[in-house]
Order: C-alpha cells, then sequence, then structure tokens
C-alpha cells in the first residue's frame, strides 16, 4: 500500500488510560450528545466526526483508505501510532504450516492482506507464511530497525518506495539482483527504477503505484463553464475564473501536509531530488523544476486563487462534499478517499489527465507505493522471494490484492486483472476509468529517492506550513528541504557530490 | 526481603529503560559512501555530542519557551477554575451538586486524542459551528488556528480536560475538612466568602500542591493535543512541543539516539522543576508554622 506521506498522527489511540470503561462510555456518550447539539451548520456536521477519523488515515495511507472497503481506514489508522498502539494486529493462520515446510513471517498493511496469504499458503504447503499487520509506514519502519538489531526481524516486509533507501542503508535490506528470475519485464521502467536507486542493484519487487491524474467535478465545471485544464496554465486560469464566478469555491488546495504528493508534482516537471553515481549521492532537490512547481503554487496561494489548507481534514471532506473544491490533483487511488470523504458527490467526478508543464506533452508523477521486500538476514531467502513474486505478479494473487486490499498493482499484467475491467462503484459515470488509468499509469515518472526521505518529508511539512501561515516564498521552504536533508546526510557520513 | 519485588520491578522497569536511554543518548551511527553496501553503518561512541545537537537546535529551545508558555496558560487558568468550582460545590449555596460534579468531571474521561479530534472539528473554520454561529450572528469571526491564536486552541482542551479531575481532587479534601472548623467560624461571625478564603484555602494547600505539580508535570509532558491537531493545520510544526521533537527524531526521522538525549535533557527539566516546585512551597506554606 502507498503511504505517500511520512507523518503519522497519533489518532484514536488508545493510550489514554485514566477512567475506567464505564466512564469511558459516558464519556464517548457525551461527545456524541455535544456533536448532535453542537453541530447544527450543516448535516455533513454530523457526519465528519467519522470520516475525520478515516481522512487522517488516508493521508498516511491513501491506498488503505482508497480501499473500497471501509474497513481499510480503521485498521491502518491507530497502526500510524508506534510500537505501543494496540493496533489491530493479527496474524493470519488458518491453515496450519505442515511439518517440514518453511516458515516465512511477511509485515504489511495492505488491508485484509491475510485473505492473500491464504491463498499462498493454501497452495504452497511448503511455504508457510503467517502474516503480522501490526504496523504501518514509518511506525513499521522502526519496528524494522529495532527488529533487525534484535535479530527477530521478518522473512519478507512491505515498505514503500521512499523508504527503501534508508531500509538498505541501515542494513535491513539487501540487494537481490540475480536472484530474482525475469520478474522485470513485468513491470515499466518507470515502476521499475523505484526499487533500483538508479543503479544495478534491485531492493524489492515493486507492489503497488499511484499514478497520478487529475480528479474533477463534472456537473461544476459544466455549471460555470470551465474547461477541463490541458496545462497548469489553463489550470490558474480556471482557478482565477471560479473564484469571480463563486467566491465561496476554490479549485484545489496547496496541502502542507503531504510531501507524497508535492514531490510527484515535481517529478512531473522533470525533479530529480537524488542521484546516486557509484558510492556518491547527489542531492537537488531545489533544482530548477522544483522551484518551477513551488514559485507557481505559491503565486496561486498567496492571491488566495486556490485554498492553502491541508488535504485529508474533516474540513476537506466537507469541501469536496459541498463542492467548495473543485478537482483534486491525485493518484489513482482517490476513488477510495472519495467515497468516504464525499459520499454525496457519487457520479459527479471524472478523470483527466494531470495538467501538463508543456501543451501536448503527456507525462505525470507517482504519488505513493511501496514494494514487497525480502529482508537481509531471513534464512529462506529464496523462498522468500518466490513469495514475494507470487504475491505481485501471480494473477489470483494480484486479484486478491485489488479486490481486498484494494490496491492498484504495479505490474503491467497485472493491470488488467478482471477486478480492474470495471469503473470503481463511485465512478459509474466512467465506464473506462481504469483503462484511462492504465494509459496514464505508463506515462508516470520518478525519481530515485535517496537514504532521508523522512527528514526531507517531515521538512516539506514543516516549512511549507509556515509558508502559507506567514505568507513567505515557497522558494525559501524548498531550499530549507535542500538545506536540512544535505544537513542531515553530511551528519549521517553519506559521501556527497560536491563537498 | 519484603521490599524485593518493589526493588525488581523499579530495576526492571524504571532503572533499566533510563540506563538504556542515557547509554543510546550518549552514542551515535555513521555510515560510509552510499551507505547502502552491506556493513556500511557502523554505531560509535557520541560522548555528548547528541545533547549539543538537540540543545543547538533552535526548534527545542523554541519548543520549549512554547512549553513555558502554554504552562502559563494552562495551570493557573486550570487550577483556578477547578478551585473555584470545588468552592462552590462545597459551599452551601450551590445547587444540583452531584449533576455539577459528574458533569464538570466528565471531560476527563474523554481520552485526551479524542478530545483533540473533537475539539479539532469545533475549531476547522468550515465545519465549527462557532464560527457558523458567528458568522450568522454577525459577530467577529474567530480563527482557532492562526500562529497566534493556537497555542490558546490547544490549552483550551487541556483546560477542558483537566479542569474535572483537579476538582475532584480539591473537592474532596474540601469535604475532610472536620465540619467542626465551620460551625466555630460561623460561631465567629464568618459568612461563606470567608469561611472559604480564611478557612477553606488554607486547609487546601496540601492539595493545591498535589494538583499543581501534577498539573506541571502533565505541561512538560503535553504531546496528545497539538499532535492529533497537527495534520489539520499549518501552524503546527513537528517540534512544536518538546515531546514532539523526541517522536519526530525518534520514530519519524529514526535517530534513536538524538531522541533519547533530548528525552534525558526533557526528564531533568521534568525532575528539577518538580522538586524546585515542592521545595519551594513547602517552605512557603509548612515553614511557618
Amino acid at each position: 500500500v502507498t503511504a505517500p506521506t511520512t507523518r503519522c498522527p497519533p489518532r484514536w489511540k488508545e493510550q489514554d488510560v485514566r477512567g475506567n470503561q464505564v466512564l469511558r462510555f459516558a464519556a464517548l456518550g457525551v461527545v456524541g450528545v455535544l456533536l448532535a447539539a453542537g453541530c447544527s451548520s450543516s448535516k455533513h456536521s454530523t457526519a465528519a466526526p467519522s470520516s475525520s477519523g478515516a481522512a487522517p488515515a488516508g493521508s498516511s495511507s491513501p491506498v488503505a483508505a482508497g480501499s473500497s472497503a471501509p474497513a481499510a481506514a480503521g485498521s491502518s489508522a491507530p497502526a500510524a501510532t508506534g510500537s505501543s498502539a494496540p493496533a489491530a494486529a493479527s496474524s493470519s493462520a488458518p491453515a496450519p504450516a505442515a511439518p517440514g515446510a518453511v516458515n516465512l513471517t511477511f509485515w504489511s498493511w495492505v488491508p485484509q492482506i491475510g485473505k492473500v496469504v491464504d491463498l499462498w499458503n493454501s497452495t504452497h504447503p511448503a511455504i508457510h507464511v503467517t502474516v503480522n499487520t501490526a504496523a504501518q509506514g514509518d511506525a513499521l519502519y522502526t519496528k524494522l530497525l529495532t527488529a533487525a538489531k534484535a535479530g527477530n526481524a521478518p522473512d519478507v516486509s512491505q515498505v514503500e518506495y521512499q523508504a527503501l533507501p534508508s531500509m538498505v542503508s541501515n542494513g535491513v535490506i539487501d540487494n537481490i539482483a540475480g536472484k530474482i528470475g525475469s520478474v522485470q519485464s513485468d513491470y515499466s521502467a518507470g515502476i521499475w527504477s523505484q526499487v533500483t536507486l538508479g543503479t544495478n542493484a534491485v531492493y524489492g519487487l515493486p507492489q503497488d503505484s499511484g499514478p497520478m491524474m487529475l480528479y474533477y467535478r463534472v456537473d461544476l465545471f459544466k455549471k460555470y463553464g470551465l474547461t477541463v485544464p490541458a496545462t497548469w496554465a489553463d489550470f490558474a486560469t480556471d482557478a482565477a475564473t471560479l473564484r469571480t464566478k463563486d467566491p465561496s469555491a476554490h479549485l484545489t488546495t496547496f496541502s502542507s501536509g503531504d510531501p507524497g504528493w508535492f514531490a510527484g508534482l515535481a517529478a512531473q516537471a522533470g525533479a530529480k531530488w537524488w542521484g546516486l553515481s557509484g558510492s556518491t549521492w547527489s542531492v537537488n532537490i531545489n533544482d530548477a523544476a522544483t522551484q518551477k512547481v513551488a514559485a507557481y503554487w505559491n503565486d496561486l496561494v498567496s492571491k488566495g486563487t486556490i485554498a492553502g489548507e491541508p488535504m485529508f481534514t474533516p474540513q476537506w471532506n466537507k469541501d469536496l462534499d459541498s463542492g467548495a473544491l473543485l478537482t483534486w490533483p491525485s493518484a489513482i487511488w482517490a476513488p477510495g478517499v472519495l467515497t468516504t470523504a464525499a459520499p454525496d458527490t457519487k457520479g459527479d467526478w471524472a478523470v483527466a489527465p494531470m495538467p501538463q508543464w508543456t501543451a501536448g506533452a503527456n507525462v505525470t508523477g507517482f504519488w505513493g507505493g511501496s514494494s514487497t521486500a525480502v529482508i537481509a538476514k531471513t534464512k529462506h531467502e529464496a523462498q522468500a522471494i518466490q513469495f514475494a513474486t507470487w504475491l505481485n505478479t501471480d494473477p489470483t494473487a494480484v486479484q486478491a490484492l485489488v479486490l481486498d486490499g484494494g490496491i492498484y498493482p504495479a505490474a503491467t499484467p497485472g493491470q488488467s486483472v478482471p477486478a480492474l475491467q470495471q469503473a470503481p462503484p463511485f465512478f459509474p459515470n466512467e465506464p473506462d476509468f481504469y483503462k484511462t488509468a492504465a494509459g496514464l499509469a505508463s506515462t508516470a515518472v520518478g525519481f530515485n529517492w535517496g537514504p532521508d526521505v523522512t527528514v526531507t518529508y517531515n521538512t516539506y511539512t514543516d516549512a511549507f506550513g509556515k509558508a502559507i501561515t506567514s505568507k513567505t516564498a515557497f522558494s525559501s521552504a524548498v531550499n530549507t528541504m535542500q538545506t536540512t536533508t544535505v544537513a542531515d546526510m553530511k551528519k549521517s557520513g553519506f559521501t556527497l557530490a560536491g563537498s | 526481603m519484603f521490599c524485593s519485588p518493589a526493588v525488581a520491578f523499579f530495576v526492571c522497569f524504571l532503572l533499566i529503560p533510563t540506563g538504556y536511554a542515557i547509554w543510546l543518548s550518549l552514542r551515535d551511527s555513521k555510515v560510509v559512501g552510499s551507505g547502502l553496501t552491506p556493513g556500511s553503518r557502523s554505531e560509535h561512541f557520541a560522548g555528548f555530542g547528541n545533547y549539543s545537537a538537540a540543545l543547538r537546535d533552535p526548534a527545542f529551545v523554541s519548543s520549549l519557551l512554547r512549553m513555558l508558555l502554554y504552562g502559563a496558560i494552562v495551570v493557573p487558568i486550570m487550577l483556578g477554575l477547578a478551585l473555584l468550582f470545588a468552592l462552590i460545590l462545597d459551599s452551601s449555596v450551590a445547587r444540583l451538586r452531584r449533576f455539577a460534579r459528574i458533569s464538570i468531571f466528565l471531560p476527563y474521561a474523554v481520552p485526551g486524542v479524542i478530545a483533540s479530534l473533537l475539539w479539532g472539528f469545533l475549531y476547522l473554520p468550515h465545519v465549527s459551528p462557532f464560527i457558523y454561529a458567528a458568522q450568522r450572528l454577525h459577530l467577529p469571526v474567530p480563527n482557532f488556528f492562526l500562529p497566534s491564536t493556537i497555542i490558546g486552541s490547544v490549552a483550551n482542551i487541556a483546560i477542558w480536560g483537566g479542569t474535572g479531575f483537579n476538582m475532584i481532587v480539591l473537592f474532596t479534601a474540601l469535604r475532610s475538612i472536620p465540619p467542626e472548623l465551620y460551625d466555630s467560624a460561623r460561631v465567629d461571625g464568618c459568612n461563606e466568602l470567608q469561611l472559604a478564603t480564611k478557612i477553606k484555602l488554607p486547609m487546601l494547600i496540601p492539595a493545591l500542591i498535589l494538583t499543581s505539580v501534577f498539573s506541571l508535570i502533565a505541561t512538560l509532558q503535553v504531546f496528545n493535543e497539538p499532535t492529533t491537531l497537527k495534520p489539520l493545520t499549518n501552524v503546527i510544526s513537528s517540534a512544536w512541543m518538546p515531546l514532539m521533537k523526541v517522536y519526530r527524531d525518534g520514530f519519524i526521522n529514526g535517530n534513536l539516539y538524538l531522541a533519547a538525549a533530548t528525552s534525558v535533557i526533557i526528564a531533568a527539566i521534568t525532575l528539577v522543576a518538580s522538586f524546585g516546585f515542592l521545595r519551594i512551597v513547602q517552605d512557603r506554606a509548612f515553614g511557618e508554622d
């Protein structure tokens, strides 16, 4: 599952031990009464608290929320809080391992991954896989680091693309190039580069991806006479036109809370934040492409042409649902998020290619995506690779991942499994949704990730939050990302170009 | 012999983890080259490097100052309200005592994260009933998420949640004052107000000290409320409060060594502040006897 942002807010974490059960129930009752009494502003108000639980989970793991199963959001939310969270820890082991079978442990937070693994266990008696879904995203990486140190790491784990280099540099994951057969041919070059760091190494098998596309309100575009923007210049014109037609609405919002989103936008413009040549890293977060993207959005936000509020909040849900936001430059997993965020707008949305920087071009970025990585210290590397390959390329497995886990498969053959032959339920007006999506997916480009993406992402959230509040230049926020990232890499001892 | 379970628990669950945190805080890890080849990362002794890095971090210093401001808002208001409610409930003028006591106490039973989600919802402009009402009534529209107002918005959640607990502690202490004292005071011509200020307040001092120390420690550990509000707004940074910085360094950026050093600093501040406070007030409160 993709977790494009690295912020993992503790949500609904039952860490508070004060009070007993009775009091807690009483409290919830009071909260309910308060909400019912206090929120008379609209019918969405009372609906919002439940989605406020789902929304941030979506922000830290949009594909989890993007699953058509509503349980996805719930299962991903508490796990974000770290190792102490009483997350929905479950292990799927209905079929006991056959005697003499190899036992593999697999960490993942794909919703209902246990069902997919059951398929494997029922057809592969010699290799028994046990799933642990106790953590996701950053919390899972912290656990992986600790477990690797303590010598009880799993054999296979889900790892987002941007976290691979850091896991490799911590010795958690090792190069498996040369041991993976011909599986590379199942992937497009853009996706494959996400697991190689631009080298000859292979650090995991791509599982899912988040090619970006533009979602817009068909009905409101018609109402205000807007045309679907082909370029970012058109997008800015639409944004300004909309403000004159309806001062209470915005074309979109610029979110300081979603660094993965900004990284995808920058990649679309041609940004290459990290590079690796031999054993020397280069860091170019403030390259011309990124500065171009930052300046573009800075202009729109500072003039109030678009909003500057974070995504995945109750307010964002309400604005999407009420038509105060007309577009969402998002990724392929957006339908699942819209289903919970804007339930009243079913059938009102359509999908278009991302606006382009050059008219006539056809390129987009990725927002999110993760791989299945084989842990360096596993005693059963061959079996682990066999399982990872099956999970991400076998048609039965991919079909189950799509249906139960709500992911968009990274492997090209997987993009035409039966589950992807019909439109998402929220888009009844777009019968060719996944056909369009697959076409756009092939135009997506990414860049190589560096070994300290969490630091970069965290700096994005702080620096852009500050830039929006204090109305300072986005370009200096980008520069802060660059200097903080470089300083952190230097401190850690990485060899950097030009130093 | 009899205290061996206590000693064992103390060693296992306090001494060893604390010792390990201090050990971690003196370590650091470094890579060579690209850091991608196996074995390129090694742990080494860092001396006080992590401590000086933490103390030289402007974000940490400003989070400490912000915490001071937050404490200066929360502790007096929360304890003041708690004291006021306790005195009113204890006085003979109060009606519906049981109901009032429960309704003031109830917010405390709401877990901090849930309370923050609830308040966050009430703060967000487009979904807030307060802002909706203000707009309808043509009153000045408040903005709870400005750099200048956010600390009050966070403090409000803590006060909302904490007043009830402190009130119950103070109220219980009031109830344990022997009623003969009141009788004799009334015989001497005390009215309700004088009774409160001349008899009850001095008798409450130990309970007030207790609640102050608890509130002080809670202030130093403020984490849930701002962390839960953070994704809703641009104004809360990842190191907005000291413990948020520890969480960020340790669990997002993966630098447990720096996080450990910062934790040790915060623990030291907590110890000094609580014992310092106790020292001062005890001299004041009991030194006059």
